[in-house]
């Protein structure tokens, strides 16, 4: 084997991580196991905050659905920071551009679609009222 | 044993697809003869077939591309032929097979043609623009390939076999569902797309990831040329449209074969959301094709010019504006549909407005041109004509961009003439423009610029000739897709179309006629210097073709031209060659798990057309064996050692200080 | 004047002898402090550059889960006098399932910092734990697909239903194609040991791994939670 890239243990370039690698740096808010741990923690208390938000009474019912989405993305967030060791370090640049135009795209599909869709249903051809009952 | 496979599904009585099929038959096993007969088959398995060097994946792109543009020109031929003969009468060609010769057509043209032809081109250019050995990727990169070549595969096969879908080139449901489209037209639309498809984003992948992070040492980003710029935007773009398009269709798959409710009539189907979704995907894949285009334009204008790109940093936002924007305009592909004042009033204006990136691009160009020395070598010729043709096909894009002059324009030939106008001139243009001025880096020899110029300007003609008659046809209100016409006041402007596309026949043939007779004489447009255009980028400063490794020490970059400014010291300083040292290289070795994939996944997009469903097992076994093979092999490469690297070196050197004192004794 | 073309070259390649694609580990060691993706220094590292393109495959999945995300928000209310979601979802099988995948996510993490010390034993055991968290995952999921299948509330009954299906049997295909790798990546492992390239499979799977519970997070909050309260 004359390939000898190791990454881990020798010759490790701090200037640029691949996405994923725990590169210990200040930007790290808890590298190792305790970072898992905290990370872990922390996702099934965000988890069981979105369990209760829906199935209790706890939550004003109209902001049930903002306050899972809420939960959601702080939920996606933690993952992104504690198991994917995602940095707002310049190491990490290059990551999380790729990841922001991704999210960008998923919006703009999402969204867009959802904006068009809703309009389209609603401006359907008037419906006799024998049709609008077989409507879903 | 072979579901619903049977000798029905051979069209014995229709002659027309029958034939074809046997000449294409008939030329297959000729070639494959002549192949036998010569011996040829370890070479070309060991060199071609197996190879993952990114300079032969992309010259097989491109023959791929050439072959199925050759296919999709004849629909066309014969879409225009019939129109002209079934005014007030039936035509040579059947509905049914009207409509697949249409759907044939645009699937070609756009997935197996367009696509291949820029994929081609980006993959021997972009790592020699770079200066760096080989894409991120070797291996995945033959193994999109040949996933390319396996959808090809199956749109052909689906001549002799079967049908193919009647359902246009984008299968609108509910049209495309069993209901109406109960045949294996649609799934052979569906397998050889979704096939290719997967091709197509691993080359995405590939891609972004070697311009992001493979670029040789003091390439800053503001330092790439503008094709790898404008490769990087439409990669990023192949990156996140088409995991929209294998969903979509997907979900129609999954409608067709196991009764989902996507997009049918019943049970709540919607299926404005396949329009919906369709072109999400469809209208960033307009600016995956173009954008590579505008790239090698921007190359050929510099170059052909003796100047720098005028405005680099604006063509660098021009790009990335274009990249983000391609993904707000689609609804205008369905403003008829009724999304309602607002919507279409938004996407209208985001339509307009994408415009603006790619005018400040034609600005640049034509500055670029302004005081400089411009040469009108063939290559140039197309970039001229696509200037002043796309221009044309980018106003009436604005035009059909206002929804209100879109209720009226919608469905006609007026936009059949628009698309073709701008992606003949975009993108067919850009390919052949591309083609020629790179085809001395692969070769080592030019193409023969007298059959070249021709070709260029027979094409021209051809082009204007059909497209103009079908944007005023489509003014009287023509629509697109007619079998058979029964209004009078269309048949000149047919006619003319159809004369037109006599014209680009002989366009066509001149191109052929001109690679024949370039390969007859290549030793005398042999070119040694490896520069054959006073070029500017780093791809120039190595031999033609490039040795397998690309560059013998990886070139250290300090500006935005970095061959040129390196080329202009030293005819200045009359510096001598220093000795220099080598070390030894490593490249990729060849594989053929690329080809294997490609076996396998025709025995599976086959067999899941017709319902054959061990086979389909059979070919899934088979491709994960392939992976396990790939991940498991020891030695994944080579080493060159270094006086090779010296010896092949030295002869580049040679030949180019034989060029220099040729030049010397001239003058 | 006549060595300058070959003057040309040797000044494009002058200080490139340290920097070269295909030996890695020498890519980046140069001179100029720039770092090696996004500025001046030349090839990134194998390892940088096989993880970072293997990111670039993920988020093209995840806006592959958005088209199915998007196709199952518009599609939610479309029952067709079928059954809804809310009497469908059983919100103490998505709670185990969440539990699973998430542990299995953690899981996965611990077998990184084994590899990342070498252990053979230790990063099998916990690449095995994961593995069995994300097969109990799976097989809860074909629980519930089988179930709602035989109350007549299969994928063909409404358009809602063939969303729901849709979406999360790709997320479930995504779990079953990740256990598979897993499966072969631990057997290559075993034989080969701590080489470069299998530890860079080793973090890209757990990129998957990890994208894969995110995808998840979406999906018990929009489909599940929002389907079974409203």
């Amino acid at each position: 084997m004359t390939d000898i890239d190791s990454r881990i243990d020798e010759d490790l370039d701090r200037r640029d991580s691949a996405p994923g690698e725990e590169s210990i740096t200040e930007h790290e808010p808890a590298g190792g196991l305790p970072g898992y741990l905290l990370g872990f923690g922390l996702a099934i208390l965000l988890t069981i905050a979105s369990f209760l938000a829906a199935q209790t009474g706890l939550i004003y019912q109209p902001a049930v659905i903002s306050a899972l989405v809420v939960l959601a993305i702080a939920q996606m967030g933690v993952h992104l920071v504690f198991f994917l060791h995602l940095t707002t370090g310049s190491d990490n640049t290059n990551n999380v551009l790729a990841l922001a135009f991704g999210v960008l795209i998923v919006t703009l599909v999402v969204l867009g679609s959802i904006w068009i869709m809703g309009h389209l249903n609603q401006n359907m051809a008037p419906m006799s009222a024998h049709q609008a009952e077989m409507m879903p | 044993m072979l579901g619903k496979l049977d000798w029905s599904a051979i069209p014995f009585d229709q002659p027309i697809p029958l034939g074809a099929a046997l000449i294409v038959f008939l030329a297959a096993a000729a070639v494959l003869g002549w192949i036998s007969v010569k011996g040829y088959w370890p070479y070309l398995w060991s060199e071609w077939l197996t190879s993952v060097d990114h300079k032969r994946i992309g010259v097989m792109y491109i023959v791929l591309a050439m072959l199925m543009l050759l296919r999709g020109f004849v629909d066309a031929i014969m879409m225009r032929t019939q129109q002209v003969l079934a005014i007030h009468g039936p035509g040579y060609l059947p509905p049914e097979h009207y409509d697949q010769i249409f759907s044939a057509h645009g699937t070609i043209m756009i997935f197996f043609a367009a696509m291949p032809f820029m994929i081609g081109l980006m993959n021997f250019v972009v790592p020699l623009q770079l200066g760096i050995r080989d894409v991120a990727f070797p291996t995945l990169n033959s193994v999109s390939f040949w996933l390319t070549a396996t959808g090809a595969l199956l749109v052909n096969i689906s001549l002799v076999v079967g049908e193919f879908a009647r359902t246009g080139w984008l299968p609108y449901a509910p049209l495309s569902e069993t209901t109406y489209s109960p045949g294996v037209g649609v799934d052979y639309y569906l397998w050889s797309i979704q096939i290719s498809g997967v091709g197509t984003l691993l080359t995405g992948v590939n891609l972004v990831t070697t311009i992001l992070k493979m670029r040789a040492p003091g390439m800053g980003y503001l330092r790439m040329p503008m094709f790898c710029w404008t490769s990087l935007a439409s990669n990023l773009l192949i990156v996140a449209a088409f995991p929209i398009l294998t969903a979509t269709l997907a979900m129609l798959t999954l409608d067709r074969y196991l009764g989902f409710h996507f997009f049918t009539n019943e049970a709540g189907g919607n299926q404005m959301m396949f329009v919906n979704l369709i072109w999400a995907w469809g209208h960033p894949e307009v600016y995956i094709l173009v954008l590579p285009a505008f790239g090698l334009y921007s190359e050929i204008f510099s170059t052909f010019s003796s100047k720098p790109l005028f405005g680099y940093r604006s063509m660098v936002a021009a790009t990335l504006f274009i990249c983000i924007v391609s993904f707000m305009v689609w609804l205008h592909h369905f403003f008829t549909m009724g999304a309602g004042a607002d919507v279409n009033a938004a996407f209208g204006i985001a339509t307009s407005v994408i415009a603006v990136g790619t005018g400040v691009k034609v600005y640049n160009w034509l500055f670029t041109m302004y005081g400089g020395r411009v040469r009108f070598d063939t290559p140039m010729l197309w970039a001229l004509g696509f200037v002043t043709t796309f221009t044309i096909g980018g106003m009436t894009g604005v035009l059909l961009a206002v929804p209100p002059a879109d209720f009226m324009l919608h469905n006609s030939l007026f936009l059949v003439a628009h698309f073709h106008n701008v992606i003949i001139s975009g993108v067919l243009f850009g390919a052949f423009a591309g083609f020629t001025y790179w085809f001395p880096k692969a070769f080592g020899f030019r193409l023969h610029e007298g059959w070249g110029k021709a070709a260029f300007w027979v094409t021209l003609a051809g082009y204007i000739l059909v497209f103009a008659p079908l944007y005023a046809v489509g003014l009287l209100g023509m629509t697109r897709r007619l079998q058979h016409i029964d209004m009078d006041i269309w048949a000149p402007y047919l006619k003319v179309a159809a004369f037109g596309i006599l014209v680009m026949i002989a366009g066509a043939a001149c191109q052929i006629t001109q690679l024949v007779v370039s390969i007859r004489r290549r030793e005398e447009l042999r070119d040694d210097t490896g520069d054959p255009w006073d070029g500017r980028s780093l791809e120039w400063s190595t031999a033609s073709p490039p040795p397998v490794f690309n560059y013998a020490r990886l070139p250290q970059v300090e500006n935005e031209e970095p061959y040129w400014t390196v080329k202009q010291r030293a005819l200045e300083e009359q510096s001598p060659a220093d000795e220099e040292s080598y070390e030894p290289i490593e490249m990729p070795r060849n594989s053929p798990t690329g080809f294997i994939t490609a076996f396998f996944s025709t025995l599976i997009g086959f067999a899941l057309i017709w319902h054959i469903w061990w086979l389909a097992i059979v070919g899934f076994i088979g491709a994960y064996a392939t992976f396990v093979v790939f991940a498991w092999r020891d030695h994944g490469d080579y080493e060159i050692p270094a006086d090779e690297v010296a010896r092949i070196d030295g002869e580049r050197k040679a030949a180019e200080l034989a060029w220099l004192r040729r030049r010397e004794r001239v003058a | 004047m006549s060595d300058a073309t070959g003057a040309f070259s040797s000044d494009i390649a002058a200080g490139s002898a340290t920097s070269d694609a295909y030996r890695p580990g020498h890519g980046h060691g140069n001179a100029h402090g720039w770092a090696t993706g996004h500025g001046q220094g030349g090839p990134a590292s194998k390892f940088v550059t096989v993880a970072y393109g293997f990111w670039i495959f993920l988020l093209s999945d995840i806006i592959m889960f958005s088209a199915f995300f998007a196709a199952y928000a518009v599609l939610a209310k479309a029952t067709a006098g079928g059954p809804t979601g809310k009497e469908l979802f059983d919100l103490t099988r998505v709670a185990v399932q969440t539990g699973l995948l998430l542990t299995s996510s953690f899981t996965g993490g611990l077998a990184t910092l084994a590899t990342q010390r070498r252990s053979m034993a230790a990063t099998q055991f916990w690449l095995l734990v994961t593995g069995l968290l994300g097969a109990a995952f799976l097989f809860l999921e074909v629980q519930e697909f089988a179930a709602m299948a035989a109350e007549q509330a299969g994928p063909s009954r409404s358009a809602f239903l063939s969303a729901f299906f849709a979406l999360v049997g790709c997320h479930g295909t995504h779990v079953g194609l990740g256990l598979l790798w897993l499966g072969t990546m631990m057997a290559q492992l075993w034989v080969k040991g701590f080489r470069p390239e299998i530890l860079r499979r080793l973090h890209c799977f757990g990129l998957f791994w990890h994208a894969l519970d995110i995808i998840w997070v979406a999906i018990f909050t929009l489909v599940y939670l929002l389907g079974a309260s409203s």
